[in-house]
Order: C-alpha cells, then structure tokens, then sequence
C-alpha cells in the first residue's frame, strides 16, 4: 500500500496528465469515428449493392495488426498524437458503421412505407423514423468501438502520441512492473467508467417507449 | 376527382400488374378496389400516391397530371393507411397523429388541438394523447391509423387492407364507424381489399380486377344484379347472390306478366264474366295501346249494375302503379304500406306490362329461405 502511496505522490500529477491524453486521444478518435460511420452507414441502406464491398474492405482494415497501423501511418503522417488518433479512427468505424447499418435495416419496412405515404422525404424518414428506432442499436456499436478503442490507445504511444501507454512502455523497457501496474489499471478504470456514462447517454438519446418496450421484451 | 386514363404498370421482367385501365371517380365516392391477390389492385392504389409510378398512361386528380406534381407534396395531400397500421413506436398518440402537420410546418399548439379534436372522432378521450401505440389495443391502433390519414384535412384518402388484421368483432366495428365518418367527412376513399363482404358493405362503387384487367365496375347493387361474368359471380359468391337477390332484384323479374284485363268500351257483363272465369275480384283496365287507365273491382260493378253497362261508366282511376325497373326492395315496401292487394306494373310509356301481388311476394319470400336447396334439386 505504501508503494502505491510512494508511486502517486511522485507520479500524481504526471498519471493524471497521462490519463487526460489518453482519454482525449480515445474520445476524439471514436467521435470522429461517429461523424463518419453513422452518417455512411445510413448512406449504405441506401446502396445496397456498394454495401457489401464496403463492409469487407474495412472487416479487412480491421484485422491487420494494431501495430502495423501505427507503424504504417508514420511515413504518412510523421509520429505525435494526429498520426495515433487517425489510426484509432480506423479501427472505431467498422463496429459503429455496421451497427448503424443493420441497425437501420432493422427498422420495420412497414413503418418506412407509412413514412412514405404521407409525404416524408429521405431525409425526414432518416431523421424522425429510421435513426431514432435504430438508436439502442447504433449506441451499441459506439460503446464498444469506445471501449476498445481505450484499450488499443495505449498503442499509440509507441508512435509519441503519450497517453498511460507510455507508462507500460516503460514498465516493460525498465523491468519495472509497478509502472506496467500504474498504466494498466486508470485505462481499465477508464474503460469501465466510460463505458458506464455512454451507457447513460444511450439510455437518454433511446426514445421512451422503445425504452419501456426493450425492458419487457 | 380522381380518373385514370389508359394507366399501364409494366414491372422490371415484363410482368403486367396493371394494364390499360381507365376509370373515373366523383368526389366524395368510397371506392373499393377488389380481386384475388396479384390482380394489381394494390399496385393500382399505390400509383395514385406515386409510391408505384405508371408506365403508362395518366392519373389526374382534380384534373392534375399528378406526375407534374412533386411526389412528397402530392403525398402530403392524400391520406395513406395501410394494413400493418404502421404506427412509428416511438412516437406518442399526438405525434403519431400529428406527423403530417409537422411535416407541414404546423405550429406546435394547433397540431394538438387537431389531434384532440380528430380524437373526438372516434369517441377515444383526450388522455390518449400521451400515450404510445403499444399500450393500445389493435382495434384502437387502427383507429389512430386513420387518424393520421385525415390530420390535414386530405380529400382523398388511400386505404390498403386496413382492416385486414384485426379481429373480426373489431373489423365488423371499426367498418361501421369508418364509413359513418367518411359520409359525415365526405372523404373520397380508395380502399384495397378481398374481402367482399367489406366491399359490399363499404363501397359505393366497387371495382373488380383480375389479373390487371378490369372486369366489371360498379356499385354493389349493380354489381350483385348482373355480375359481368363467371368469375365475378363466383368472386361474389352464390350465397350472397341469393340472400341479395330481395334488394336487387327487379319487379319485372317476380311480376306475373299476364294480368287480367278488359277494356273501357266492353260491358260490364262481360267485366263480372271474366272475374268468375278467372276467380279475381278486380280487372285492369286498359286502352287498346295497353295503357293502363284504372281499374275497376266487384264492388262497384255491384253498386252500379243497374245505372252503367260499359267498364268505362264506373272506372277507378289508378292512383298508383310501379315501373317494371324498380327494385323489389322498394316495392314491397310501397305495398305493405299502402296495404294493398296488388300493384299493376308499367313500363315507362305508361303501359301495363304485368301485376305484383302478395303471392309474388310470397315467392321471394321462400327464394331467399330456400333457394339454394331448391337450385339443387
């Protein structure tokens, strides 16, 4: 317990600088990835056909190695914290986008054909019937693609970009464990806490009743 | 108000759904389309709105091209229900209720009282308002359904199986009120079904499809009395041509073609002759055109024996006859009511051309009881 003590006392102020990277890195990252994913994904139930294609592009994305992105990005966007949140952003789309997607052609076609027959445009459909019946589903998509994100950010320090990562890098070059200990638990911490508050955001964007029907479903 | 003109819809394969049809509609008519499935009523409904565009040929509303007009605008003025009711969950009874008027760009107050007002209508209380559709029971989702379809005040309303998924109870209820509401309203209605016992019961004028093609068009009187063909008689059903055949059936189809009759100028002898030789207690009278001119009955020959010799001294002049066209329906009433004997039957130059009496009557009478055994034997 007095190691801990002993570690927070001179560390303080440096883990909560490293905590704050690391969750601006995480957040900006998975926020972008919701300005690009949910919007393309709605664009994709309008285009079926490219769909397809464009989903096992980014499943493909999606499995090469964390390590190679970053490595990857370096002669592109040099090292530092902007090279570490557009890999990030990458790995954040595909769960948002393919949430949002079979989350919208979820929404019973019926209720599309009413929206239709009394005079909705595209995008009224999109604003007022399809987005808000598929939100617990695109919310979804969001929470996790966050939480990972949380996790895989302690990458991007290997490329300078700083966050806890830098701790564990240190604790594993140093054969210092404690280090390693005071990186892994905040970003486990902040995973979790994260998780709790998108929690609560989702349960506020859910419209009530599809709220109150979920609970008893 | 609503007429299409050669309408074709050729789907993407060469599959005809809807070939060459032309029809036309006044204001205020509940119309209702009828066909086994894949006869292309739906597909004919759904291109009044443009969710299906023609291939061919023109619809006019109010004598508007609607393809000239901006598909959501048009929509927007025509009402739309449709069988899985399709309220949005999301949305409160007012929003449901309300939608259209958002997208209108109603201002917030007035859309609730509209809504509070169309609630009226179908006697639901205004707390309904805040609730979401699944707390409601089918019956009263559908009601909201129709609901919607008149917020904006929309003339013409399109209806695709709207009461195909409820209960029968429900349905039979729902039905009644609806087409109270449409006639208080004076909506023109296009409404979708197979159902023909809805169609019988709603239409005004009934439009029966079978395989794109119009078969026969008309109001259900119309067409129960002279069913265009085979497939419309087998459609409508055997039973319900004979349980109908009391109100559609014509007085020249039950009259007895030949009545008695005599002429003014014969005596009175021969006039008391003939009611023995046929056992009646009243003759026709006629000219020699056969234009009927009254009648005269044994009374008052009896009275008059000894002062008059011709038929035409004591003639009663006829007061009522019926045309050989109207309906039995009416007839029978007329006959009940006036508590006569007989009625002598006209044609429309005034010529008798038959009689109806109580045994006429007595005939439909046991059709409709028995008629179907009967036929069989």
């Amino acid at each position: 317990m007095s190691a801990v003590i002993d570690f927070l006392s001179q560390n303080g102020m440096e883990l909560l600088g490293k905590t704050w990277e690391h969750l601006y890195i995480s957040l900006l990252a998975a926020g972008l990835g919701v300005i690009v994913a949910v919007p393309l994904g709605v664009i994709l139930t309008r285009f079926e056909k490219a769909a397809g294609p464009v989903m096992s592009l980014l499943g493909m994305i999606q499995t090469i190695p964390s390590f190679a992105i970053l490595a990857f990005f370096i002669p592109l966007f040099g090292i530092g914290k902007i090279p570490a949140i557009i890999a990030l952003f990458f790995y954040s789309v595909l769960p948002i986008l393919r949430n949002t997607y079979t989350g919208i052609k979820g929404v019973n076609t019926s209720l599309l054909e009413a929206g239709r027959g009394m005079g909705m445009t595209g995008w009224e459909r999109i604003r007022y019937v399809e987005l808000p019946l598929s939100i617990p589903v695109i919310m979804a998509g969001v929470r996790v693609s966050t939480v990972y994100l949380i996790g895989w950010a302690t990458l991007a320090s290997y490329i300078g970009a700083g966050g806890l990562g830098d701790y564990i890098f240190s604790g594993l070059n140093l054969y210092q464990p404690e280090y390693i200990i005071a990186g892994a638990i905040p970003v486990t911490i902040l995973a979790l806490i994260v998780d709790l508050i998108l929690g609560k955001v989702e349960n506020k964007v859910t419209p009530k009743a599809i709220r109150e029907k979920n609970k008893t479903a | 108000m609503l007429k299409f003109d050669h309408v074709s819809k050729v789907y993407k394969g060469g599959k005809k759904a809807v070939n060459d049809l032309n029809l036309e509609f006044n204001k205020g008519e509940f119309i209702v389309f009828i066909g086994p499935s894949g006869c292309g009523k739906t597909t004919t409904m759904k291109m009044i709105n443009r969710l299906i565009e023609p291939s061919e040929g023109t619809i006019y509303i109010n004598n508007e091209d609607i393809m000239k007009k901006d598909p959501v605008k048009l929509r927007r003025e025509i009402g739309y229900v449709i069988q899985q009711i399709g309220l949005f969950p999301h949305m409160t009874i007012q929003e449901n209720i309300s939608l259209v008027l958002k997208l209108l760009k109603w201002p917030e107050e007035k859309r609730k009282a509209r809504a509070k007002e169309l609630l009226s209508l179908v006697d639901m209380t205004p707390d309904y308002l805040d609730r979401y559709p699944h707390e409601l029971s089918g019956g009263q989702q559908q009601r909201i359904g129709v609901l919607r379809a008149l917020a904006a005040d929309q003339p013409l309303i399109l209806m695709d199986e709207p009461f195909g998924a409820l209960d029968p109870i429900t349905r039979d209820s729902l039905q009644d009120e609806f087409k109270k509401l449409q006639k208080k309203l004076g909506k023109t209605i296009v409404f979708v079904t197979h159902d023909m016992d809805e169609a019988l019961k709603l239409a005004d004028k009934i439009v029966i499809l079978r395989g794109g093609q119009l078969v026969q068009c008309g109001t259900p009187d119309e067409i129960l009395r002279e069913p265009a063909n085979e497939f419309v008689e087998e459609f409508i059903g055997k039973e319900r041509l004979v349980q109908a055949k009391p109100n559609i059936t014509t007085v020249e189809q039950i009259m007895n073609p030949r009545p008695i009759t005599i002429m003014s100028g014969q005596s009175l002898t021969e006039a008391i002759t003939l009611m023995k030789q046929h056992r009646v207690d009243s003759l026709l009278v006629v000219d020699e055109n056969h234009v009927l001119e009254g009648y005269i009955d044994v009374e008052t020959i009896d009275q008059n024996r000894k002062k008059a010799r011709l038929v035409g001294d004591v003639i009663l002049p006829d007061t009522f006859a019926v045309e050989k066209n109207a309906l039995v329906r009416d007839t029978i009433r007329q006959i009940l009511k006036k508590g006569m004997k007989y009625v002598p039957v006209t044609d429309e130059n005034n010529r008798l051309v038959g009689i109806v009496t109580r045994t006429s009557l007595v005939d439909i009478v046991y059709d409709s009881i028995w008629g179907d055994e009967a036929a069989a034997e």
